[in-house]
């Protein structure tokens, strides 16, 4: 047995030579842990308007960016194709036996559908969003997930603070299309009425009795208290984790790179130069911006490159180094420019070119590396209010990606160009962008996916389970054959409880 | 955890607390309910990743004042001489928390007590306040009868305070005194106690309560705590195999096992059959020669980057007499600090620290787990299961074909060194003598180990 290796060209991952059929596949992945090998469902539990979506769509942004293929299943949405127009709040009375029905078989479609997703489509976590208040749903739920062999971890949002509720409501609820031709007042009054419907038979998780052998997590109050029962795996504790840092303040998340850099100018990667004149220009431009922002104790991050640095210091406010922001790693080819590259690692080139987000510089790093890296920024970012980070391209590319929910495809060759600051903002379940140009001339860094990449992935190529994936659409077609002929509507668009001025989300229409 | 510039609001006036105030965590929970086993672990961990932290822990405190314990009898709530003993040590405890938060850099102070009493936690608590600190409660709540005794067997039989005693007898004693403190318990409730900052821990882990968690430390204690466990198990580390570099006395670099180097993965293998170890992971970095190593031993293993050696930048694949020659003032600063130094383009120990932390958050979730990984990584590791500092951590011995087992035992990790008898080079380089800028290269040079 000589243990001979052979190193991956795209992903410069050590594998052998002899591939031994009897061992089991390995899965490469960037960061650690391998992923327990059941599936797991995560079980929304809650009255309406207490967050359970919310949480939904963002716990599932953040894992399919760290690489856990996720998707959210909305059985709110499985009715609204099922069901055409919303009448009323009478259609949740729990009287209504024919509403109650077609409730019914929305959630058995909803979990056909993850049973799909799950066993056949290559998901690892499905999150079933819907109210689950009663332990009869429930049981139904665990009943499934263990004929499955799916592990099941319950999310339960608690909270009676009435402002909350309004506000809940407001934010995203008035503007549902449940809703669509009432007036706010009227729709506020009806989804009052709704939520009594459910309060009315409503069971909490009990983990002291009844759900001692639970696996769940309750989030109470908006996250001043959580308890948490039985967790089971990595991942549950990383989404407890990550429930446990996420907040609702408004606040505002500045992305930016470093100014110009003497390097830029010059068409170099990488390496570790000062800012040019214009790069010294846009760090003053910078200050003056952040003074008309005018924000409430605002955090500012920087790598621990010289040209970052260099830009916050022109901002004379405290700042805080992080070696985590450094610029991806070009390994050999740092200080290079892609001419240089080109002509001395011509194979290298073309790999990069093939799949930019697996590809690894020799001995360096590759996007897939760099999420990893970039992972605990996320977490403090989620963390804090009023945060600017002032990055790099590939960096930045990443911690967009997240924001704004990207896949691994789509991650580098986001534009993030010089001189220009993302101002984001939390808005209903997503993101909004605004670009800011500062009026400083930079060199543009950008490239565009060349014809090469535009042909698509080498199918021959070993894939690492890490994938940043954007989240996917969710799963309109209720596949449900007892009802009126109907033809399942295509609709591909999210659901527009949003508010109706242009929001950059999961939209591909939008400038990145 | 970022590299935080170290800077402390100024003490002034009525301390206004600002985000990097000092932390006071404050143990409850009545006697044998693992109080002091997280306090210790905490504190290890918290000092690891670069946290200054300390433990006071009042039952020491007392032991030094009280020569001789006598029984139980000393702890019923009406021995008012007793009573009086134990405040004083309380105040004493806390005198010294105040010194080390405030004078002497201490980030976090663990205030290891029972403090079962809503009343003493107040005062703890105004203490806090007074001085500008943040305070956390960490509280343990068990009442399976089994894992009591369990407790008290491990860490209690051999406690001073009963070294003159047969087990039976101090089990006996120990019961008693836990009923002292149960009449007064007055555990952290959901509604008197809402607006304190706390995690209830019940049942060793099974489930937890988390309240108003207000910064980042306090959330990263309580995912810590949520991570560690009880059950038995070993971690084992050891190098790969003997490698090219490693006989050419070169350091970094990606190169493959010597032959000698093989014949240790052959070794490791046959050893690892024989631990005859349940659910054994294994784990290596995504450097060629720890994958040729766990590919000897014919099971799944999963490659960790973070695993991957110090990267030594501008200094990779040289030998040090190349390094003394090109690099000198490197060299000598990298003798003078070896902990904070970092390589050229290169990482430092430190940034190893902070690269690592999920390998041991993962290492206290899994049970038995055998890691493949490289000297200075070996050595973070080790040091953070052996509680070494920083001056030592870059320092311990970590051989070529060596295991060691560690496995937990009472407060701390019984360690065993395991060498699988195939000869290696020593990769191995002490400080020496002369640190200073401009020594002459055969000073710089005296400790480095032979090689081709």
């Amino acid at each position: 047995m000589p243990m001979e290796l052979t190193q991956s060209r795209m992903q410069k991952i050590w594998i052998p030579i002899d591939h031994r059929p009897s061992l089991p596949r390995r899965r490469y992945r960037a960061c650690g842990p391998q992923l327990t090998n059941s599936p797991t469902v995560i079980v929304m539990v809650g009255l309406p308007a207490r967050g359970k979506t919310y949480m939904s769509k963002k716990l599932t942004r953040y894992l399919n960016w760290i690489g856990v293929p996720t998707k959210v299943f909305n059985v709110g949405e499985y009715r609204r194709e099922v069901v055409k127009e919303f009448s009323s709040y009478s259609f949740f009375h729990p009287d209504n036996e024919e509403a109650m029905k077609v409730r019914k078989q929305c959630a058995l479609a909803a979990l056909r559908d993850v049973q799909l997703y799950l066993k056949e489509e290559g998901g690892q976590i499905a999150v079933f969003d819907a109210t689950n208040t009663t332990k009869e749903r429930r049981d139904m739920v665990l009943d499934f997930a263990k004929e499955n062999d799916f592990k099941v971890f319950f999310i339960e949002s608690v909270c009676d603070d009435p402002s909350v509720v309004a506000s809940n409501i407001m934010e995203v609820k008035l503007s549902s299309p449940d809703y669509r031709d009432c007036s706010s007042a009227e729709a506020m009054e009806d989804f009052m009425k709704r939520i009594d419907c459910y309060q009315v038979n409503y069971q909490p998780l009990d983990p002291d009795n009844h759900d001692r052998d639970l696996s769940l997590i309750k989030v109470l109050d908006v996250g001043r208290r959580f308890l948490v029962n039985r967790v089971q795996d990595y991942i549950q504790s990383r989404i407890v984790y990550y429930l446990m840092n996420i907040h609702v303040q408004p606040r505002t998340i500045y992305l930016c790179r470093h100014g110009e850099s003497e390097y830029n100018v010059l068409g170099r990667i990488g390496g570790d130069s000062g800012l040019s004149i214009r790069g010294k220009k846009f760090s003053v431009a910078l200050c003056k911006f952040l003074e008309e922002q005018n924000l409430k104790d605002l955090k500012i991050w920087t790598s621990q490159l010289k040209r970052t640095i260099q830009t916050a210091e022109a901002l004379k406010l405290p700042y805080e180094q992080w070696k985590a922001l450094n610029e991806i790693d070009a390994g050999v080819c740092e200080e290079m420019t892609y001419e240089e590259i080109k002509e001395t690692y011509p194979e290298e080139y073309a790999l990069r070119d093939q799949d930019k987000y697996y590809y690894r510089y020799p001995t360096g790093e590759s996007y897939q590396d760099l999420v990893q890296r970039l992972e605990p920024v996320i977490m403090e970012l989620e963390r804090q209010e009023n945060v600017l980070v002032i990055c790099h391209q590939a960096v930045m590319r990443c911690l967009l990606a997240y924001f704004l929910d990207k896949s691994a495809d789509e991650m580098p060759y986001l534009k993030c160009p010089l001189h220009t600051v993302l101002k984001l903002t939390p808005v209903a379940y997503g993101c909004r962008v605004e670009s800011i140009y500062l009026n400083v001339e930079a060199v543009n860094t950008h490239r565009e996916r060349s014809e090469e990449a535009k042909k698509g992935p080498n199918p021959l190529m070993r894939r690492n389970s890490v994938t940043p994936l954007a989240s996917p659409e969710p799963t309109k077609k209720p596949r449900i054959n007892s009802f009126e002929e109907h033809t399942a509507s295509t609709s591909t668009s999210l659901p527009s409880c949003l508010p109706r001025e242009n929001l950059n989300l999961n939209n591909s229409q939008n400038q990145f | 955890m970022s590299d935080l510039q170290s800077q402390r609001a100024p003490q002034e006036g009525l301390r206004v607390c600002v985000t990097n105030c000092p932390t006071l965590i404050v143990m409850v929970g009545l006697p044998a309910r693992g109080k002091t086993y997280i306090s210790k672990k905490l504190t290890r961990y918290l000092n690891w990743i670069g946290v200054p932290t300390r433990e006071f822990n009042v039952g020491q405190y007392r032991r030094d004042l009280v020569k001789t314990y006598r029984s139980f009898e000393f702890f019923l709530p009406d021995n008012e001489e007793g009573l009086k003993i134990r405040k004083q040590c309380a105040e004493a405890a806390l005198r010294d928390v105040r010194r080390f938060l405030s004078e002497e850099g201490g980030h976090v102070a663990v205030f290891d007590a029972t403090n079962t009493t809503r009343e003493r936690r107040e005062t703890i608590f105004k203490f806090g306040e007074e001085n500008g600190y943040k305070t956390f409660f960490v509280e343990s709540v068990c009442v399976d009868p089994d894992v009591i005794a369990a407790n008290i067997v491990q860490v209690k039989l051999g406690s001073p305070d009963y070294i003159d005693c047969g087990n039976d007898e101090a089990t006996e004693d120990f019961m008693n005194r836990i009923e002292c403190y149960k009449n007064s318990y007055e555990t952290l409730d959901e509604n008197l106690d809402k607006d304190l900052s706390y995690i209830k821990i019940m049942d060793v882990g099974r489930s937890y309560l988390v309240n108003r968690v207000m910064d980042h430390i306090q959330s990263r204690i309580v995912y810590y705590l949520m991570n560690i466990h009880v059950t038995p198990r070993s971690i084992y580390l050891c190098r790969h195999g003997e490698s090219e570099l490693n006989l050419k006395g070169r350091i970094g670099g990606d190169t493959g096992l010597s032959p000698r180097g093989k014949e240790f993965a052959k070794s490791l293998a046959q050893f690892i059959n024989d631990q005859n170890i349940k659910d054994l992971k294994v784990w290596t970095s995504q450097m060629k020669r720890t994958i040729q190593t766990a590919e000897a031993l014919g099971v799944p293993y999963e490659q960790w980057k973070v695993l991957n050696e110090i990267d030594a930048g501008v200094c990779e694949e040289m030998t040090y007499e190349e390094i003394q020659e090109h690099h000198p003032l490197e060299f000598a600063l990298r003798d003078q600090d070896k902990y904070r130094y970092r390589y050229p383009k290169g990482e430092s120990y430190e940034d190893l620290v902070q690269r690592l932390e999920p390998v041991i958050m993962e290492l206290e979730r899994q049970e038995n787990v055998l890691v493949i990984c490289h000297q200075a990584v070996m050595r973070c590791l080790l040091a953070y299961f052996l509680d070494k500092t920083a001056e030592q951590l870059p320092y311990l011995k970590c051989p070529l074909h060596t295991v060691l087992k560690l496995t937990p035992v009472a407060y701390g990790c019984k360690l065993e060194s395991i060498f699988l008898n195939v000869e290696a080079v020593n990769t191995h380089r002490d400080r020496p003598e002369n640190v200073d800028i401009s020594r002459p290269p055969e000073e710089a040079l005296v400790t480095v180990p032979a090689h081709q």
